[in-house]
């Protein structure tokens, strides 16, 4: 049995400790949000929050998220409040959206990092996530626009 | 009207699925929907219970006595806008109130033809332009019927009565009511005929950068793509495929597979072995374990260096002539400098974010289909002739596409009927999962091409003579559209952008040379544009240099008689500053080239390192795709496109060894990143010409602009993609 802390709620579950962090949560949690793109830490589409840091869940085995707290697309905010996400659809970034979700948790650690980030930050945190609808022009405009609104909102 | 009108409604829990994701209400109209119901927020409709819409006047449109609107859309969301375009513009016909706007994807029914292709499909950048009348007298229908309602309850000259924000008003009387309230006695009415249109200099919505209706849903993690369908019993299958194309299993020994805790069933379908089990996981590790011998066919030795020099021997001979004009040899031969270069262009694969994956729900009496598919009505009929059905007894639920690009309409339905076969095998709703590697290693590629030019120019540097041979697989060849769509042996999708180059010259002949490969080829964004517009403005910009000509002033003498051409190249070249001064070790390039009825040109700012290393600074593209709906999806679409062409440019590539594809996943078949990509400034001419498409007409120019700057900044020619500094002469 592993125990995980999942957008604030604890989860028992009884599976392979070997199952990729990623496929806990679509195929045992229905926690759809986070994407399969390559399997192999490369596209950053299945990309969640470990302790607050940016993880490949593709490649992450379950029983190194044991005790630790995990945020998916779907704890990010309950109802698209977060300053990214009202970015994201001010600036009407998303194509086919498939890497969204990817995409957006790794500008939130960026955000918390760094809440004024410059093209270059956005480039360094966001270079492992890739859209092949190619909306990076917008990607970098909204990450800017998340990073005003938070100041004014005084989130994240 | 609505997809079954005189069919007996389903019965309910006629199978595990039908109970949790379709919706049937009867509308008041008399009309029986049948609505997908997907878990979802934003703008995407739910049919709420208690609210059966009750006005449906067509297929396209519903309105609840909530004052939501719901259009029902019959092209497939791949990332193209379809969910935002096609709703304005119903609702701008409607004069609906925009924020009470909805989108519902179409089930499988002839009402929803593509109106040019006759079949339900979404490609050739075709959705808006070919949609845009049909939309527009739906909207337009419904707002009289409405109208009509509130004329009779009011007792006034529908004449009298106007439309504005989702209601219908009568100023004399100042009475106003909204579509909800209207919506059940507009029921009762019947369709006018003909239906009134706008006058475009009247419409609200279209030709403004209205926000997208299915953003919400895709930056919560909310929106359901076809990898994300689940059902009560759904199993996951992967399935083991042939390394090599045309291969088949020779013996398979599934004992350590069955093992592997969570794998339920091992199956043996035409295209391999699938392992279905309870997830994603156990499936994958289930299908490590198997061990399979392969009959690999007569593909077992193939390879891209020896197709390369059969290619190269090909465009020796004389081709099929796609078009002729002069004696293009003579006038080669008089020229007072004559030009010869290759283009080649490797093997593409699609590489769409969500790879492929189909959920089948198989019973005795019916077949339903989750997936996101760009092929409805083929992919229906394949499944029903697999399942043993007739197409109506197959339903196929369109869920959002994780990227399409053309991989998704395959005119053999490969992974939808693959799928069907796993079900039918396992006895199971099953849901198969491609890997990765499984998608770049399945075929449907863009074919590799190799391109043969000759041209001569006078001592003037003027252009006397163009000759181009194209050598490479047909993708027509072998599909049920080879028949209508070849001509004379000449495959459209392999020549366009070539044999209809727009430059005045006078001696000049494309021939093409169609080559059966066993390598499943497919349209790929842009299709033969991809490389066909390498090959001509490459070229163009040799024989300029040739003649002592500036790339950009040479084509706009060329482009005199084509305005369209003309008017991006010029737009393009201002925005750019053409001529102007730029950092040392800049450069600037230029592409111009139509495809899908619209015009682009491209202007690329590149550099290159010591090291050989391409760095794209900036990409100024013009469109010209005539009269347009949404110009911020116009911008989207583009800089996309010029995205895609520039990964293509300087990334992809596909390889062939001992019958086998060398690349797998990401690390060796790199897509373009975000700090790689340039400034791309995106400027759209504003003309009343008969529209064009948006999708596909961004890529083209990217290679040759890029390719183009690369000359200028360096003097050496790129003639093979990807770039590779090390080979350019």
């Amino acid at each position: 049995m592993i125990s995980l802390i999942v957008n604030k709620r604890r989860v028992d579950l009884d599976v392979d400790p070997s199952t990729p962090l990623l496929w806990v949560l679509r195929d045992n949690l229905g926690l759809n949000g986070t994407k399969y793109g390559c399997g192999m830490a490369q596209c950053g589409a299945c990309t969640v929050h470990v302790d607050g840091q940016a993880v490949r869940s593709c490649v992450a085995p379950v029983s190194r998220a044991a005790g630790r707290e995990i945020t998916t697309i779907e704890g990010l905010s309950p109802d698209l409040s977060h300053p990214l996400q009202r970015a994201w659809i001010e600036v009407d970034v998303p194509q086919c959206g498939y890497c969204q979700s990817g995409q957006i948790m790794s500008a939130a650690v960026l955000l918390k990092e760094k809440p004024k980030p410059t093209d270059e930050d956005i480039d360094q945190a966001l270079t492992g996530n890739i859209c092949r609808c190619g909306t990076y022009p917008r990607i970098r405009r909204a990450v800017h626009r998340a990073a005003e609104l938070a100041a004014e909102g005084g989130r994240p | 009207m609505t997809m079954t009108r005189g069919r007996e409604p389903a019965v309910p829990a006629a199978g595990l699925l039908r109970r949790d994701f379709l919706k049937v209400t009867v509308s008041a109209g008399g009309g029986l929907l049948i609505g997908f119901c997907l878990p979802g927020t934003g703008a995407r409709a739910e049919a709420a219970a208690g609210d059966p819409a009750p006005f449906a006047p067509n297929a396209f449109v519903r309105i609840g006595a909530d004052d939501r609107v719901t259009v029902i859309v019959n092209h497939s969301e791949m990332g193209q806008g379809v969910f935002t375009a096609l709703p304005m513009i119903l609702a701008e016909e409607l004069d609906a109130d925009w924020t009470k706007v909805r989108f519902e994807p179409a089930p499988v029914d002839p009402v929803y033809n593509h109106p040019v292709f006759g079949m339900q499909m979404t490609g050739g950048s075709t959705s808006t332009w070919s949609s845009f009348d049909q939309f527009r007298k739906a909207g337009a229908a419904a707002r009289a019927m409405l109208v009509a309602a509130a004329a009779q309850r009011w007792k006034v000259d529908p004449a009298a009565c106007r439309t504005e924000n989702g209601t219908v008003v009568h100023a004399p009387s100042n009475r106003r009511l909204s579509y909800g309230q209207l919506a059940e006695e507009a029921a009762r009415l019947t369709p006018p005929s003909p239906v009134a249109l706008k006058d475009p200099k009247d419409f609200k919505l279209i030709g403004r950068p209205v926000k997208r209706l299915d953003t919400p849903e895709k930056t919560n993690g909310k929106g359901v793509f076809g990898i994300d369908v689940t059902g009560p019993g759904m199993l996951t299958a992967v399935v083991a495929r042939s390394p090599v194309f045309g291969g088949r299993v020779k013996s398979v020994d599934a004992e350590r597979a069955k093992a592997v805790p969570g794998v339920r069933k091992v199956v043996q379908v035409p295209s391999g072995v699938a392992v279905v089990a309870d997830g994603f996981w156990p499936a994958r590790r289930g299908r490590e374990a198997l061990r399979i011998e392969w009959d690999e066919g007569p593909m077992a030795d193939f390879s891209t260096a020896r197709q390369r020099q059969q290619y190269a021997e090909q465009a020796r001979q004389p081709g099929l002539v796609a078009r002729k004009e002069g004696d293009p040899l003579s006038a080669l031969g008089s020229a007072a400098k004559k030009v010869e270069a290759v283009y080649e262009v490797p093997y593409l694969s699609h590489a769409m974010m969500e790879p492929l994956n189909c959920a089948v729900d198989l019973r005795a009496d019916g077949c339903e289909i989750w997936t996101g598919t760009q092929f409805q009505t083929m992919d229906r009929a394949t499944a029903a002739e697999v399942a043993g059905l007739k197409p109506e007894q197959v339903q196929i639920h369109t869920t959002l596409l994780g990227g399409g690009f053309g991989r998704r309409a395959t005119p053999t339905s490969d992974f939808v009927r693959e799928a069907v076969h796993v079900a039918k095998a396992a006895g199971a709703p099953v849901k198969v999962i491609w890997t990765r590697e499984d998608d770049m290693h399945g075929g449907y590629y863009r074919p590799a091409y190799y391109h043969a030019l000759a041209g001569g120019v006078d001592a003037s540097g003027n252009l006397l003579a163009w000759s181009h041979r194209i050598v490479g697989q047909s993708i027509l060849a072998g599909t049920p559209f080879e028949q209508a769509m070849v001509k004379n042996g000449i495959d459209d999708t392999a020549v366009e952008g070539a044999s209809d180059l727009p430059y005045a010259i006078p001696n000049l002949s494309v021939e093409y040379h169609p080559m059966k490969v066993g390598v499943p080829v497919l349209w790929w964004r842009s299709v033969g544009h991809s490389h066909t517009a390498f090959a001509t403005e490459c070229f163009l910009d040799e024989l300029a240099a040739a003649g002592g000509k500036d790339p950009f002033e040479l084509r706009r003498a060329l482009l005199a008689k084509a305005p369209r051409h003309k008017g991006v190249l010029e737009l393009a070249a201002e925005k750019a500053g053409w001529g102007k001064p730029l950092p040392a070790g800049r450069a600037r390039g230029i592409a111009v080239h139509a495809s899908f009825e619209s015009y682009t040109a491209q202007v690329a700012e590149v550099s290159v390192d010591g090291a050989g290393k391409v760095r794209v600074h900036r990409v100024v593209c013009a469109i010209d795709c005539g009269r347009y709906v949404n110009p911020g999806i116009i911008e989207a679409q583009t800089q996309g496109g010029a995205i895609f062409g520039l990964t293509a440019a300087l990334y992809g590539e596909l390889t062939f060894d001992q019958g086998r594809v060398q690349q797998s996943n990401f690390h060796d078949y790199p897509m373009l990143r975000i700090n790689e990509t340039p400034d791309i400034e995106v400027h759209i001419v504003q003309n009343d010409e008969k529209s064009g498409g948006v999708g596909e007409p961004g890529v083209p120019c990217t290679a040759p602009a890029v390719v183009n700057a690369i000359f200028a900044a360096t003097g050496k020619r790129v003639r093979r993609l990807p770039i590779r500094m090390s080979e350019a002469g």
